[in-house]
């Protein structure tokens, strides 16, 4: 569960933003959408503790990340948040599943191998596991992040422009996954996009003017 | 696992890293050659001088004296009288003075005439047989009786002169009485008999050489020709020449030759001084009393060092000049990467880790490379000493121990080697660490 009051940042010398509140719980899924420039990446990112907010709270299970130490923000966002990025970013040198091992270890400091098998079979990239991410597709790739993503069983799952270098087939595989995903691991699914393809499958939506 | 990735991350670039570790490499070997071979070298130039203050032997450069008559590898200045060198011998000032005559080898190996007193100073004992006592016995070195498989009881012709080519002196045969124990000193390398021996090797033939040879070549480095055969033996035998220089004939034991025999050359004198004045005014009495030179084994060892000095210097700079280069290498390697990887850091931050935990990968991944550099360096390094000591031991019978591990002075290596390292990592890890990840997500 997520929720958010009155949160408002600014950069060094820029326009202030008022974000608007959120509220979104377990299973369920909001869509914030809006044009570029309008902070919805740099919201995602006060979402996800990557910048901190001039004011207002950030409430993620109880926990106010808007106040956390950057320390402590890390290990909170490690186990809590699962982020899936425009761009599918990997640790090149390693293959598929280490990947996934890696995210998992900077949490639990255990690899938790069968969570990350179980959810490459659930995307569909069982075969795979031991190849290096650039010899995926770029679909491939994305669904690869939800795993990631989820492999840690997140309580906030945030999703920034996930579709917008995917084709319409591709980006429906996403947003199903994601959408399912996040219901069966009870993740709270927070999307920013401006992709006109999947606004029509979301109820829960904000608009940021 | 922070390790894994970082030794995953050095090898997803490989030659990247290959340069740094070679360079590396090649840095650490060439010092650990150096840190080995000058302390080997200095025990073992140091270890054979103990109790020689000074050697008298014939007039020329004093090193090659030294070099010749207590380390074995270079020629002999020339011969000395022994009866004017017996003169000194038993001056009050010395000690102890020990007789050396050069005379033949065997395969290589040289073969000296000397006294007992030779084996008290290298603090040598006998693990094997007796000492030399008669004429032609030979007591021979561990590492002869090793490689050559030479048991007590054998027996061998020796080749004259110092080259394993030289004219083989058929007509007496060594016999081996004793196996000198391991000293790690030039005696393990030599086969020892009495003098008496090397004269009378070197007597027979001179006599009757006068008759059959019109030109008699020098005693020499090169070696001269010896014709004994029986004939000669009985004809030389039938005229008795009179004993000395000029020819000797032995018969078996009837005849030996002795150590009072008059009018006889010795190669040098190993001298031990009672008191230090001895070997402060010597040199000059001697050059100018005699023809022959006493030259301090000390001050001679001292030079050489000093040469060599010079070229160990220069070697050590180059070593550490590479170094350097391997360092900025390492540098370059991590500082280019850095910007294609500030995803992947971000990355990290984001799934949690914090960061220290990114500064600590770009700092192992530097370490690491230099750990392996060191490591094959320290390998790379034992082997070059390893055909080092090969040649050396052909050419000087000369061996280095390059399983030998000088702990305080590699460690200092292996503690100079992680500082390159951490120089090298400092500024591409501080900028990890500083790494701006909203920045870095957003405008990716």
């Amino acid at each position: 569960m997520i929720s958010t009051k009155e949160v408002k940042f600014q950069y060094p010398k820029g326009e202030l933003f008022h974000m608007p509140d959120l509220y979104c719980t377990a299973g369920n899924t909001i869509l914030i959408t809006g044009n570029s420039g309008r902070g919805k990446t740099t919201y995602l990112h006060i979402l996800a503790g990557l910048l901190r907010p001039k004011s207002g709270s950030i409430e993620i299970d109880s926990t106010n990340i808007a106040t956390l130490s950057e320390r402590k923000n890390d290990s909170f966002r490690g186990k809590n948040i699962g982020v899936v990025f425009q761009k599918p970013y990997f640790i090149a040198s390693l293959n598929i599943l280490e990947n996934l091992e890696m995210t998992s270890w900077l949490v639990t400091g255990k690899k938790n191998s069968a969570t990350a098998n179980k959810l490459l079979s659930q995307l569909g990239l069982t075969e795979h596991a031991s190849k290096l991410p650039s010899q995926l597709s770029v679909g491939q790739q994305q669904r690869v992040s939800i795993a990631r993503a989820l492999i840690n069983e997140p309580k906030v799952l945030l999703a920034d422009e996930p579709t917008s270098s995917l084709d319409d087939k591709n980006t429906e595989t996403v947003i199903e996954l994601l959408t399912s995903l996040s219901k069966e691991y009870k993740a709270a699914l927070i999307i920013v996009t401006h992709d006109g393809r999947i606004k029509e499958k979301f109820h829960n939506q904000i608009t940021m003017i | 696992m922070i390790a894994k990735l970082a030794w995953r991350n050095i090898w997803f670039k490989p030659l990247n890293t290959i340069l740094s570790v070679i360079l590396l490499m090649a840095s650490v070997a060439i010092i650990t050659v150096l840190i080995l071979l000058e302390k080997q070298f200095e025990e073992k130039f140091n270890s054979n001088i103990e109790g020689v203050d000074l050697v008298m032997g014939a007039q020329g450069s004093p090193l090659q004296l030294i070099l010749s008559s207590v380390y074995q590898v270079d020629a002999p200045t020339g011969n000395i009288s022994y009866d004017s060198a017996k003169v000194w011998m038993k001056n009050p000032f010395v000690e102890k003075a020990i007789p050396l005559a050069f005379g033949d080898n065997y395969r290589g190996y040289k073969i000296l005439g000397t006294t007992h007193d030779y084996l008290e100073k290298y603090g040598a004992k006998i693990s094997e047989g007796k000492l030399f006592e008669h004429n032609f016995e030979v007591v021979i070195g561990s590492d002869i009786a090793q490689k050559l498989n030479i048991k007590i009881g054998d027996t061998f012709f020796g080749s004259h002169g110092d080259a394993a080519e030289g004219e083989v002196h058929e007509n007496q045969a060594y016999s081996v009485v004793g196996i000198v124990s391991k000293t790690g000193k030039v005696i393990d390398n030599l086969i020892l008999c009495n003098i008496p021996s090397v004269w009378q090797m070197h007597a027979g033939h001179e006599g009757h050489e006068d008759e059959t040879h019109a030109e008699n070549p020098p005693h020499g480095e090169e070696g001269h020709v010896h014709h004994d055969d029986e004939d000669e033996h009985q004809h030389v035998n039938n005229e008795n020449p009179a004993h000395g220089e000029e020819g000797h004939v032995h018969d078996e034991h009837e005849n030996d030759l002795t150590i009072d025999e008059p009018g006889m050359e010795i190669t040098a004198v190993l001298l031990k001084f009672r008191n230090k004045m001895g070997i402060v005014t010597w040199p000059r009495i001697i050059a100018q009393n005699t023809k022959m030179q006493v030259a301090s084994p000390a001050i001679e060892v001292n030079r050489l060092f000093k040469l060599f000095g010079i070229g160990i210097d220069a070697l050590r700079y180059l070593a550490y000049g590479i170094m350097l280069i391997s360092g900025i290498s390492i540098f370059i390697a991590l500082f280019n990467t850095l910007k294609e990887r500030k995803f992947e850091f971000a990355l990290l931050r984001v799934s949690g880790a914090g960061r220290f935990k990114l500064l600590m990968l770009v700092m192992i991944e530097s370490l690491l490379l230099c750990v392996v550099g060191f490591l094959f360096g320290t390998i790379l390094g034992r082997f070059a000493l390893m055909l080092l000591s090969n040649s050396a031991e052909d050419d000087f019978k000369m061996s280095f121990n390059p399983y030998e591990f000088i702990w305080d002075k590699e460690g200092i290596l292996f503690l100079l080697t992680i500082f390159v390292g951490v120089i090298a990592a400092l500024i591409p890890a501080i900028k990890a660490y500083n790494l701006n990840i909203s920045k870095t997500l957003a405008n990716g």
